[in-house]
């Protein structure tokens, strides 16, 4: 990024990024994420939750055959959507709050492309080693050991994208009989398909493309813009106290010189191969090593910490007069992150509100309208209805069909003896309902007469209502 | 901040927005050749695929690639697939259809299409007929509302000349005009809806008694109830599919009416008589668009299942 290009040229090389090992803080708080985040990808669909005699025990599953999606206690049929919309709205409240008080830190530390990349960088230096290394062997000509090298390190890199791939698969089935399925080579083809182009994106995005994926395929560099502002702690370079920047030997008394000894080792360690030096960057994903890495250099020649840091563009008059910084807590509570935490609060409480009071049968009800009504040879006049009842509990449930007394309508179940409906475990039932009226009675001489389908779970009386309409024969 | 020091050697495109000044880098390699890849693609695309329009067609392309053939082929395949429940359908003794749910509800999804294609026109999407068509949900059949009485009308049709064995041939109803007199037409259609339970001039229906004894009640029955009814009070359990006893008159006491219950339209019936056709549907019959037993016994379970089966 940093290198001109002649400009007869429309296009530019890439610019290999050899990030050097780096010690402190931030680097540890990448590695704990980092534990955490592919933990939870990797060991999830290993969670076991009894689901009954028809479903995987799988506390964490999307069921596609049956358009169910289970998580742990909580079960999502396709019409109840809205959670996952909901959830989505969250994260995305969610990423704007984080960015409008410390910028970027969804890209430095928990972004998978960010988690995958450290990853495979991770195994790139324990096998060719360090940066430097790295740079020599870049450069040598290819012999018997950088084949070696490149051939144990892509090795590696492979597994990891395999196992990338073969975890999510796990996601979709039960993954103890997937996974045996799997090595004997008896699972279905679309897994393996699905594993091997995750394989294939995993190699290429972490260990090939790596920063150039946040460069040019990632859109949230250019939204990032909208959401952070001078109050945002971002990672800044303090030049008011770096500049000028010189060789520390150089430094003779009298000579103005700044802290900043230009050793470049916070370009060197950084992920995205930038000069955090050069000021706010698109490129910069805040990830804070180059923090680390100054600090560290900034402790061995006896300054104090914080040349590169995070920090607020606004505090930069102030630092420069030689003040203190406004504390941390007013640069985060701030009405725009107050806004965003209320919204992304109410949106939360919704959902869980929405989960609270949903029901676990609902019925639906489809008035066949193609006649709206027919006359039976005694007079009788008989409405047909699509009647869906959907049981959400695990296990098969009986239930009871009625309709409000009042308007001395009949109702009989086609196929079934009585008004009682046996409906599967986690399934819907569409059923076909006749309602009658008798010859000359009210319902069959009006026009419409309001009435409502009601239906009891036997098992725990929970009852669920429809109200429709019952076409009468229309008498001139 | 500092400026961005080693940016200068990059030429700038002359753009400037508010002192922001536009810098001329060049693209990342693999995009610019990822840009010339997709024209390659491109033109490989259109000579492999139909892609250029001609005045009739467009070119086929060399993988000889069409969206027809390949429809052809799933219905091919669809066919294949449901080749053993159709031959199972075509032999199948429909009275026992019922027991075989897997067959049942098979035939019942086939038949609905069928249905859809064939008998609409006349019956109505929803099977709910129009007047001269007999409503197929309700539970009143003049020609038998059982599944194997239906599959025998769609195969052999109603007073249909193609079908010899047609049940009710020459069943027609007659005019009675000239047989009866203007008064007497009304006092019988008045009678009529006196059997039929509807408000009528009781005076006129008192009349029109003797007459509808006299020229109706050989065909519709002493009380109205209709050709089918008095048919099956001679019948065996087991029943006869086609009976000489069959005129197809509709039964007159109850509340559903072919062409309409009102007294002029009941005036029409008896002045000009009715006979409403329906063809046989069986490819013996309609060589050219005819269905095949599978397919009559198909939409012989659906009509069945639409309600009124009996």
């Amino acid at each position: 990024m940093s290198a001109p290009a002649p400009q007869d040229q429309l296009y530019a090389a890439r610019e290999p990024v050899f990030p050097r090992r780096v010690k402190g803080k931030f680097r540890n708080l990448k590695w704990v994420i980092m534990l955490i985040t592919l933990g939870i990808y990797y060991l999830a669909p290993w969670i076991r939750w009894d689901r009954g005699p028809e479903l995987p025990d799988q506390a964490i599953l999307v069921d596609l055959a049956h358009r169910r999606f289970f998580f742990f206690w909580i079960e999502i049929w396709p019409h109840e959507f809205y959670f996952v919309a909901g959830l989505l709205i969250m994260a995305g409240l969610g990423l704007f709050l984080f960015t409008s008080a410390m910028g970027r830190v969804w890209c430095g530390y928990t972004c998978p492309q960010t988690v995958w990349t450290d990853l495979f960088i991770l195994v790139e230096r324990w096998v060719e080693g360090d940066r430097n290394a790295r740079v020599r062997l870049w450069k040598s000509k290819w012999d018997g050991r950088k084949v070696r090298l490149r051939l144990t390190k892509w090795a590696a890199w492979v597994l990891i994208a395999l196992a990338t791939g073969g975890a999510w698969v796990f996601y979709f089935t039960d993954a103890p009989t997937l996974a045996v399925d799997l090595v004997t080579g008896n699972a279905h083809p679309i897994a393996y398909t699905t594993m091997l182009i995750l394989t294939a994106t995993t190699f290429f995005f972490g260990g090939i493309a790596r920063e150039q994926v946040c460069i040019y395929a990632c859109p949230w560099p250019r939204i990032q813009a909208a959401m952070m502002d001078e109050d945002t702690l971002t990672i800044g370079y303090r030049d008011w106290r770096g500049e000028p920047r010189g060789k520390l030997k150089k430094a003779e008394p009298g000579v103005q010189q700044g802290d900043c000894i230009d050793c470049m080792a916070c370009v060197n360690v950084c992920p995205m191969g930038i000069d955090i030096r050069n000021g706010q960057q698109m490129e910069c994903i805040t990830c804070g090593l180059c923090i680390d890495a100054c600090d560290d250099v900034m402790a061995k020649i006896g300054k104090s910490r914080g040349l590169i840091d995070y920090l607020a563009l606004n505090d930069e008059p102030r630092e420069r007069a030689g003040a203190q910084p406004r504390p941390v807590w007013k640069h985060i509570f701030r009405p725009r992150t107050i806004l965003y935490t209320a919204l992304w609060s109410i949106v939360g409480f919704g959902l869980v509100f929405a989960l609270f009071i949903r029901p676990d049968i609902e019925m639906t009800v489809s008035p066949i309208r193609n006649p709206t009504f027919i006359t039976l040879s005694d007079g009788t006049i008989r409405n047909v209805y699509d009647v869906r009842l959907r049981n959400k509990h695990g296990s098969q449930e009986l239930f009871g069909l009625a309709l409000d007394a009042d308007t001395n309508l009949q109702l009989s179940v086609e196929g079934v003896d009585g008004s009682l409906v046996p409906v599967p475990a986690d399934s819907m039932e569409i059923i076909r309902v006749y309602v009658q009226a008798g010859p000359d009675s009210a319902a069959a001489t009006a026009d419409r007469t309001d009435f409502t389908f009601w239906v009891t779970d036997l098992s725990t009386n929970e009852r669920a209502s429809v109200d429709t309409i019952f076409n009468g024969k229309e008498t001139n | 901040m500092s400026k961005h020091d080693d940016k200068k050697e990059v030429e700038t495109t002359g753009h400037s927005w508010d002192g922001i000044e536009e810098y001329n880098n060049p693209l990342p390699r693999w995009w610019v050749w990822v840009f010339y890849a997709t024209i390659v693609w491109g033109i490989g695309y259109t000579i492999a695929y139909p892609a250029w329009p001609g005045l009739r067609s467009a070119t086929a392309g060399i993988l000889g690639f069409s969206t027809r053939a390949q429809v052809q082929e799933q219905i091919d395949a669809v066919d294949a697939a449901n080749a053993a429940m159709v031959s199972e359908l075509e032999n199948v003794d429909l009275a026992t259809l019922a027991d075989h749910p897997e067959l049942n509800g098979f035939a019942e999804n086939m038949g609905a299409a069928v249905f859809r294609a064939n008998c609409v026109q006349c019956h109505g999407s929803g099977a709910a007929g129009a007047k001269g068509y007999p409503n197929l949900l309700d539970d009143d059949w003049i020609w038998g509302g059982r599944i194997e009485e239906i599959a025998f009308t769609v195969t052999n049709g109603i007073r249909n000349e193609q079908s010899m064995d047609t049940r009710g041939y020459g069943g027609v109803m007659p005019s009675f005009d000239g047989v009866l007199s203007h008064e007497e037409i009304t006092n019988v259609a008045s009678y009529v809806q006196l059997l039929a339970g509807e408000a009528t001039d009781e005076a006129a229906a008192a009349e029109g008694e003797e007459l509808f004894l006299n020229n109706c009640a050989s065909c519709h029955g002493e009380e109205g109830q209709g050709s089918l009814a008095t048919t099956r009070e001679f019948e065996d359990p087991e029943y006869v599919t086609a009976s000489d006893e069959m005129t197809g008159a509709p039964r007159l006491n109850d509340k559903v009416w072919l062409y309409g219950g009102d007294l002029a339209t009941l005036e029409e019936t008896i002045l000009n008589g009715r006979g409403g056709v329906m063809p046989a549907w069986l490819e013996d019959y309609r060589p050219a668009n005819g269905l095949t037993q599978a397919e009559v016994n198909a939409v012989a379970a659906y009509v069945h299942q639409l309600g009124g089966g009996q």
